[in-house]
């Protein structure tokens, strides 16, 4: 049995799932692709028994040298119920600072014969280090402040969703844009899909350069939020407080916490959304965590039906990703 | 085969499967993506005209259950709809041609998925031999001869021969 | 005087040697003419159509120099060799079979070494090697601080006695203010002159980052250095040049900014002067997309503006000499996490065809100019221009370059002869190649093959 063939197509030759980017060069095209496979797997994980044998025989390994419970165990998840086998190699990044590169690491987990490997790295740029030197599909989980593409491929199906159509809709990223994959990942994702998307930060949590990046800026939460039919609030992480990028968390979510105050002023429709795990009361009141609107919980179900969308095309559609059905 | 002629197959196969189960207690048809699906529309249509009773009518996709993952594109045409639980239920399984019999096997596959049904029939528009699989239909509206690189199209106009587009 | 080593140990040609046919660009100007050397290593003979016999060189090696320029061999002011400590990326022997296979016959080996180039037992240790490898004319630069940790001088008076013209900390700026002006102070009191040279980084603003800072690293998800960092320092070392008196040289200039700001400095008379590297004229930070560790480089790989300004402070003057920073490093250490591979490339295989290729070629400098950069005003900045960097004239040391400046060839990092293959070019296709390589009238590469 050919694995993990792979084939030109309309998409490029994508045995990998890297960046946003890599489902061009119709980006738009290649993310719907994703979403109408995703419906299938969405009645798939709501039956008694939420498994089909579509990738019996396979092995997907998750491989996290950044510990990150949700997003494995969503993968695992996926690709277990697409009933592939599962193999956790457990790293730290301490054992391969003190020995094995990177690269003996994927040699290694490859001899054993695997089929996709879903990495997770703390340094941007390692999935595809890993894509170059492996033969299995590689998928990328989340690299530094990279990219972190199965989130927004989720984020724009749980959009989807509830909304509809992406296009013409306006997306406000909230908090810390510069250290943020899900920031990177989701404004590639959005804008492909038509919406406009406006970064919403204290300009020491945006990135040095905006240079090429097709969104608004703006440092006023308040005045952006009775625009939006969407919230995207970004984790806040405590460390930022002692790089000075910030003065306290309290002033962060005086400015930029979505307050219940701040929620009241959002349109009846707009969605909240955040990729987890949120710290309530500092990004997000605990009380707008529980708002109606709030499809954070969404978030987490449809991953799992979106990763399974993206192992199946990798390592299941036949061709690279999608494929000419013609043929 | 004309558009009539496959109009007056359907009402044959429609009478059969009401004589087949002694009427239509308990039968589900569920057509196949993508060919299965106007003909188990039409003798839905059939049945309900027949006996004046509206038969619980759904699709399966077998992309998930197919034997060639891997070695062909294959993508699910649509969502997979199961009207209710099929345990004990009588399930007609409904597709356009019958050929190698891997489809058929895939859909039941899916369809046990979806709970033990009592008994499972099969109706096809045309069977055209070259079975790989010990499958064989129960309603059949033509048995219709054919080479194995031959193409068959059923659509609303009838069922046409060609080449296979490789 | 004390320093000179020609010629050296076991470096005998026995025969001499007559370099026939070739176009002699020096620091005097450019004429045809062929090269005869005696047996001794001297310049005997600069002439159009030598007799062999009338200079009783009846059995010289007769070198081709058809279609080439022959030069004052390379002088690379800014080469990690490695050695003591890291001989795994790179010895003093691969390293000077790498320099004369680029046409250098003179390098100055940084001081990062483990242990620390800080004492005169290491510089000793370092010029030992260089002599027994004897390929190049292996040079030291001595640390200004002990450890190259910026707390307490390093005894430069010693080291300086063993030969060593130049200081640095090389890898680090040295970060407090007061401790550089020390520094410069100590150093022009010494009995030799000798040149401090900074590799100017404020860390507090470079700390964490592992790119240029800008378009590419916001892109890319990774942390920058901003170009301030490196101009603070050079500023910083600009104003200390002017209080102390003693001369700065600042290693490879990466930003327009510092260009600019060694400009003025020239332009008012101080005493200061600069390299750039050629990856820094060569390649932009757009390199990084593809996390490849072979383009992680400090200074970092800057935007196309900054190389721009680089091509025109070498044109100009603003830049005095194009430094390697050959900086090998094994593969197991730079197939690494972007983020946690160590900085630095491979240069000297490749410098001299660069910068044909990207500033000759387009016409913006002269092969003069270029090897001016390369040859002989390196020379002065290291304090060997005594011997390297000289005239092709009669009585001088035949420290020479020979090489064919429009053959083409691609860059194949397996067969460079470094230790290491971390080139930033692989795959590229450059003009220019070194065809004979003299130390002393010996020749070290002899039809682009490494003798020894």
């Amino acid at each position: 049995m050919s694995r993990a063939a792979s084939a030109s197509n309309r998409h490029g030759d994508l045995r990998n799932l890297l960046s946003i980017a890599d489902l061009g060069p119709d980006i738009a095209a290649g993310i719907d692709e994703v979403m109408t496979l995703a419906d299938s797997f969405v009645e798939v994980s709501e039956r008694a028994n939420p498994k089909v044998p579509a990738l019996r025989g396979r092995t997907v390994v998750s491989l996290f040298f950044e510990d990150s419970t949700r997003t494995r165990l969503s993968f695992e998840t996926a690709a277990k119920r697409l009933s592939a086998d599962v193999m956790n190699f457990s790293v730290n990044t301490s054992s391969v600072k003190k020995g094995e590169s990177l690269r003996d690491t994927i040699e290694t987990i490859e001899a054993m014969g695997v089929d996709a490997i879903v990495v997770r790295h703390a340094s941007a740029g390692v999935p595809r280090q890993i894509a170059q030197w492996a033969t299995s599909a590689v998928i990328n989980a989340g690299d530094g402040w990279h990219e972190h593409p199965t989130q927004a491929l989720l984020d724009c199906y749980t959009i989807r969703q509830r909304l509809g159509d992406l296009a013409g809709r306006h997306i406000a990223i909230v908090g810390d844009i510069k250290h943020s994959r899900v920031a990177r990942s989701n404004i590639a994702a959005f804008t492909a899909l038509g919406a406009e998307v406006t970064v919403v930060a204290p300009p020491t949590l945006l990135p040095p350069s905006l240079e090429g990046w097709p969104v608004k800026v703006s440092h006023d939460l308040d005045a952006v939020l009775p625009t939006v039919d969407v919230c995207y609030l970004l984790r806040m992480q405590r460390e930022r407080m002692h790089e000075a990028l910030i003065p306290s968390l309290r002033e962060y979510t005086a400015l930029f916490g979505l307050t219940e105050a701040r929620a009241s002023k959002l349109a009846d429709h707009a969605l909240i959304m955040h990729p987890g795990p949120m710290n309530r009361g500092v990004e997000i009141a605990a009380q707008v965590a529980d708002h109606p609107n709030a499809v954070i919980i969404d978030q987490v179900r449809n991953g799992v039906a979106v990763r399974m969308a993206v192992l199946f095309l990798l390592l299941g559609s036949g061709t690279a990703w999608g494929g000419d059905l013609d043929a | 085969m004309s558009a009539e002629d496959m109009q007056r197959a359907t009402w044959r196969m429609a009478h059969e499967i009401i004589e087949r189960n002694h009427g239509l207690d308990d039968v589900v048809l569920i057509g196949l993506q993508t060919g299965g699906i106007p003909l188990a529309a039409r003798l839905a249509e059939a049945l309900a005209k027949i006996e004046g009773v509206e038969v619980p009518t759904g699709c399966v996709d077998v992309a998930f259950y197919r034997d060639d993952i891997g070695l062909r594109p294959v993508l699910p045409e649509a969502v997979t709809d199961i009207p209710g639980d099929l345990n004990g239920r009588t399930v007609v399984l409904v597709d356009d041609v019958l050929f190698t019999g891997r489809t058929i096997r895939a859909a039941l596959d899916a369809l046990i998925d979806h709970g033990r049904a009592r008994q499972v029939q099969l109706a096809v528009m045309i069977d055209r031999g070259h079975r790989e699989l010990p499958i064989r239909p129960d309603f059949v509206g033509k048995n219709l001869p054919t080479r194995r690189d031959e193409a068959v199209d059923v659509n609303d106009e009838g069922v046409d021969l060609g080449e296979m587009v490789k | 005087m004390p320093d000179v080593q020609t010629p050296r140990k076991g470096i005998v040609s026995g025969s001499g040697v007559i370099i026939r046919g070739g176009r002699i660009i020096d620091r005097v100007g450019e004429r045809v003419a062929d090269v005869a050397i005696s047996a001794d290593g001297v310049i005997v003979g600069v002439d159009s159509a030598l007799d062999a016999g009338v200079l009783g060189l009846d059995d010289a090696i007769e070198l081709d120099a058809t279609g080439c320029i022959i030069s004052s061999g390379l002088v690379d002011i800014h080469t990690h060799l490695r050695e003591p400590g890291r001989e795994e990326a790179e010895t003093v022997e691969t390293g000077s079979r790498a320099a004369a296979l680029g046409g250098y016959t003179a390098v100055v080996a940084m001081p990062n070494t483990e242990p620390t180039i800080d004492s005169a037992a290491v510089v000793q240790q370092v010029l030992d090697a260089g002599v027994a490898a004897g390929l190049c004319d292996v040079r030291v630069a001595g640390a200004i601080t002990v450890d190259r940790s910026g707390t307490t001088l390093a005894p430069m008076a010693e080291m300086a006695a063993l030969g060593v013209r130049m200081f640095t900390d090389d890898g680090c700026g040295v970060q407090d203010d007061r401790l550089m002006r020390r520094a410069l102070e100590y150093s022009a009191g010494l009995s030799v002159p000798v040149t401090l040279a900074q590799h100017c980084e404020v860390e507090a603003l470079s700390e964490g980052g592992h790119m240029h800072e800008g378009e590419w690293s916001s892109r890319l998800g990774l942390p920058g250095i901003p170009a301030e960092a490196e101009e603070l320092m050079v500023f910083r070392d600009i104003a200390l040049a002017r209080l102390t008196g003693a001369r700065v040289h600042l290693q490879h200039l990466s930003t327009a900014g510092s260009v600019e700001l060694v400009r003025q400095a020239k332009a008012k008379g101080l005493p200061v002067t600069a390299e750039a590297t050629p990856h820094h004229f060569t390649l932009t930070h757009a390199e990084v997309a593809s996390y490849d560790p072979v383009f992680k480089v400090n200074p970092p790989l800057r935007a196309a503006e900054d190389v721009a300004a680089v091509k025109a402070g070498l044109a100009d003057g603003t830049i005095d000499a194009i430094a390697t920073d050959h900086a090998p490093h094994t593969a197991e250490v730079k197939e690494a996490p972007f983020d946690h591979a160590p900085c630095g490339m491979l240069g000297l295989e490749t410098a001299l065809a660069l910068g044909i290729s990207e500033l000759v070629d387009p016409g913006v400098i002269t092969m003069q100019q270029l090897l001016a950069l390369m040859s002989w005003q390196p020379a002065v900045i290291a304090g060997i221009e005594s011997v390297h960097g000289r005239a092709v004239a009669v009585g001088e040391p035949a420290h020479l370059v020979v090489f064919d400046p429009t053959q083409e060839w691609i860059v194949d990092p397996a067969k460079l002869a470094s230790r290491s293959h971390n080139t930033p070019y692989a795959g590229r296709s450059v003009r220019g190649r070194v065809r004979h390589t003299l130390l002393c009238g010996v020749p070290m590469v002899m039809n682009g093959e490494a003798q020894r």
